[in-house]
């Protein structure tokens, strides 16, 4: 039984895990994608479709981590090449990437999958080693301080000679695929059925609550994903016994906002540094010397 | 380096942003959205062309059009004027969505369980003060922890909006629900506090009337009075706001319970005017349909004008209601069944699709008319 348990709050957390190490990097290189729901709704419906089509689960995985990316290529367009509201474009990017999941998903609804549904055990397993990898990535090597340097101050990294728009092209780009892996993850195994309007439920939206939760680090993002992945088993699970489940349901979301409000206070801040040029477009011509 | 000739693109900040460059960007936004949707039509084997004259001559022509259209601009335009205001500020508040619910569920409520029997001229107006104060009690944790705090409000007025959500299943599933009725929903409001209706159609005039009230008190707001100023001040200059001893702590608070407030209200429209509903549902997304989110893409049309809301909400539902009108007769336009079944399931999602590269082509326009953008080839650059 608790083993059980335990095996649920590790399939819960891992698509929190990889969403949440991908937004790490969009955001220690300055870019907030807010779009995170938005792409995991369309790669976990890209996943599917490509699946239905094709009966193979890896290329679904590919395909998703495709959309992923690709839809973060838009957000990256926008909020760095044109100096966009980062906020506004993530925003419309959730609306698209939810709406495209829909019109995709449209044709699967109640259809079962093909093959069997993908075990489990493999991406809970690599998303723990590619949250270890991007972290010893992005603290021990020359990309990862070229990273934190473009997103703390991109004004001194242009100086030295990196390409800032280039990092950050890469880095919401890899969220982007990370999303993606977490939508193939969520409709080809965690819950491998088409219903009606299956969307992330909210999910991109923790992601984002956790990348401040785990202080903008793979690392921590690895507990903040299975505390979470925790409260959503232990709704799951106590539904089991009778007790209500709508109540329960607002655990994850009232957790959500406990986070923030321990993660985002400024002594938290101050100990811990968010990227200090986060969610601010880098101008050139503006810079301040 | 300097020999090759390399592109080179200077920005510079204008003054003002050029008319004549939002226009142009407005229509261009428009534009893409109209090809992207027509694209996806295609592929369903539709002709964009019928497809487009179908939705727009009946939403516009015919009264099940005009109605629906109608039906759709209430809640938008109340949620879209109370995120103008937060907008305008530079506080993000997502929660319409939410707030709009909360509304709904405190009108219920006092109509239901705290005074049934009052005549229709005093609870109709308790239910829309009551649906404002709920609108606003759901915004003031997220708008408290972020003018305290400085905690992110996108996050914090999203998980409220499922926290509501929740909320609403409980009370539609638990303590609410009619009992011995298949499925589950709450009674139906008494008689005097449902809404009166333009004759011939679905609009209940009360709540429109507030609607476009509240457009023109916040414009008036904006304009002339002190705390439109601070508003505008803080979201452009908060250094400057500072200086000038305004308080960024109490805006965020007046913006964030202002726009909540105003989303309650919609949500009491929704309940009680609405004449399809005048009870709550099995689903909180039969009451809210999405308005909350809806509402940021009309804010945000309208380039965050109050009087720019009524064109831009008007454009908005008549897109809505192309996509109902659509999904209605898919059978008349799609080549085979089979296609008419899907176009049918997506109708509504490809008016999202629709908004969402809309509002992408929006803030990406931004650009354009905010800077003067020179391109110059054969500059030897500051590299």
């Amino acid at each position: 039984m608790s083993f059980e348990i335990l095996m649920e709050i590790l399939r819960a957390g891992t698509l929190l895990l990889f969403g949440t190490v991908g937004e790490v990097y969009a955001e220690r290189s300055g870019v907030m994608n807010l779009g995170v729901e938005g792409m995991l709704a369309a790669g976990a419906a890209t996943a599917y479709a490509t699946v239905m089509m094709s009966g193979n689960p890896l290329l679904g995985i590919l395909m998703a981590c495709l959309m992923g990316m690709a839809l973060s290529l838009i957000h990256a367009f926008t909020s760095i090449s044109l100096y966009a509201n980062q906020v506004v474009s993530g925003l419309a990017l959730c609306m698209l990437g939810i709406g495209i999941s829909r019109l995709i998903g449209g044709s699967l609804v109640g259809k079962p999958l093909p093959v069997q549904a993908m075990p489990t055990e493999p991406f809970v397993i690599s998303a723990i080693i590619v949250a270890l990898v991007a972290w010893a990535v992005l603290n021990n090597t020359k990309l990862g301080l070229a990273i934190r340097a473009v997103g703390d101050d991109p004004a001194t990294a242009d100086a030295a000679g990196i390409n800032v728009a280039l990092v950050r092209y890469a880095c919401v780009c890899f969220g982007g695929l990370m999303t993606g892996l977490a939508g193939a993850y969520l409709s080809l195994s965690y819950m491998p059925f088409w219903a009606e309007k299956l969307t992330a439920e909210g999910r991109g939206w923790i992601v984002i609550a956790l990348v401040i939760f785990s202080a903008w680090s793979p690392v921590r993002a690895i507990f903040g994903a299975y505390l979470f992945g925790c409260a959503e088993a232990l709704a799951f699970s106590l539904q089991r016994f009778g007790m209500n489940p709508y109540l329960l349901k607002m655990l994850p979301y009232g957790a959500t906002i406990f986070v923030m409000l321990v993660g985002a206070s400024e002594a938290m801040r101050k100990r811990f540094g968010a990227p200090a040029a986060l969610g601010r477009p880098y101008i050139r011509e503006e810079r301040l010397v | 380096m300097g020999f090759f000739p390399l592109p080179e693109i200077r920005i510079e900040k204008r003054e003002k942003p050029s008319r004549l460059l939002v226009a142009e960007t407005l229509a261009t936004s428009i534009a893409i959205s109209f090809i992207t949707m027509s694209c996806i039509l295609a592929y369903f084997g539709v002709s964009p062309i019928t497809a487009y004259s179908i939705m727009f001559s009946r939403a516009l022509g015919t009264s099940y059009g005009l109605s629906f259209l109608g039906l759709k601009l209430i809640p938008l335009l109340l949620c879209s004027t109370g995120l103008l205001v937060a907008f305008r500020a530079k506080v993000w508040n997502i929660g319409a969505e939410g707030q709009l619910l909360m509304g709904a569920i405190a009108a219920t409520w006092l109509a239901l369980y705290v005074m049934p029997e009052a005549p229709g001229p005093l609870l109709v107006p308790c239910m829309f003060i009551v649906g404002f104060l709920a609108g606003s009690a759901w915004a003031f944790l997220p708008a408290l922890l972020r003018a305290r705090l400085n905690v992110n409000e996108v996050i914090t007025t999203l998980m409220m909006n499922y926290i509501a959500m929740e909320l609403f299943n409980y009370l539609v599933q638990g303590p609410w629900r009619r009992s011995a009725y298949l499925f589950p929903e709450t009674e139906e409001l008494p008689e005097q506090a449902q809404l009166p209706l333009i004759p011939g159609t679905s609009i209940h005039y009360p709540t429109l009337a507030i609607a476009i009230g509240a457009v023109f008190f916040v414009a008036i707001m904006m304009w002339r009075t002190k705390v439109g100023y601070e508003i505008k001040l803080v979201g452009d200059n908060p250094e400057a706001a500072r200086q000038a001893g305004v308080s960024a702590q109490k805006i965020v608070l007046f913006t964030m319970l202002l726009s909540g407030g105003l989303a309650g209200l919609a949500g009491v429209g929704e309940v009680a005017g609405n004449p399809a509903h005048h009870k709550l549902y099995y689903s909180p997304e039969i009451i809210s349909a999405g308005h909350g989110y809806t509402a940021i893409i009309v804010a945000w049309l309208s380039r965050l004008e109050p009087l720019g809301l009524f064109l831009s909400a008007f454009f908005i539902s008549l897109m809505l209601a192309g996509g109902s009108i659509l999904k209605t007769a898919s059978f008349r336009i799609a080549p085979t069944p089979e296609a008419a079944r899907v176009l049918a399931n997506v109708a509504h999602e490809l008016v999202a699709i629709f908004n969402g590269v809309m509002l992408l082509c929006l803030v990406a326009g931004e650009l354009l008319t905010r800077y003067k953008i020179a391109l110059r080839w054969g500059g030897r650059g500051e590299l």
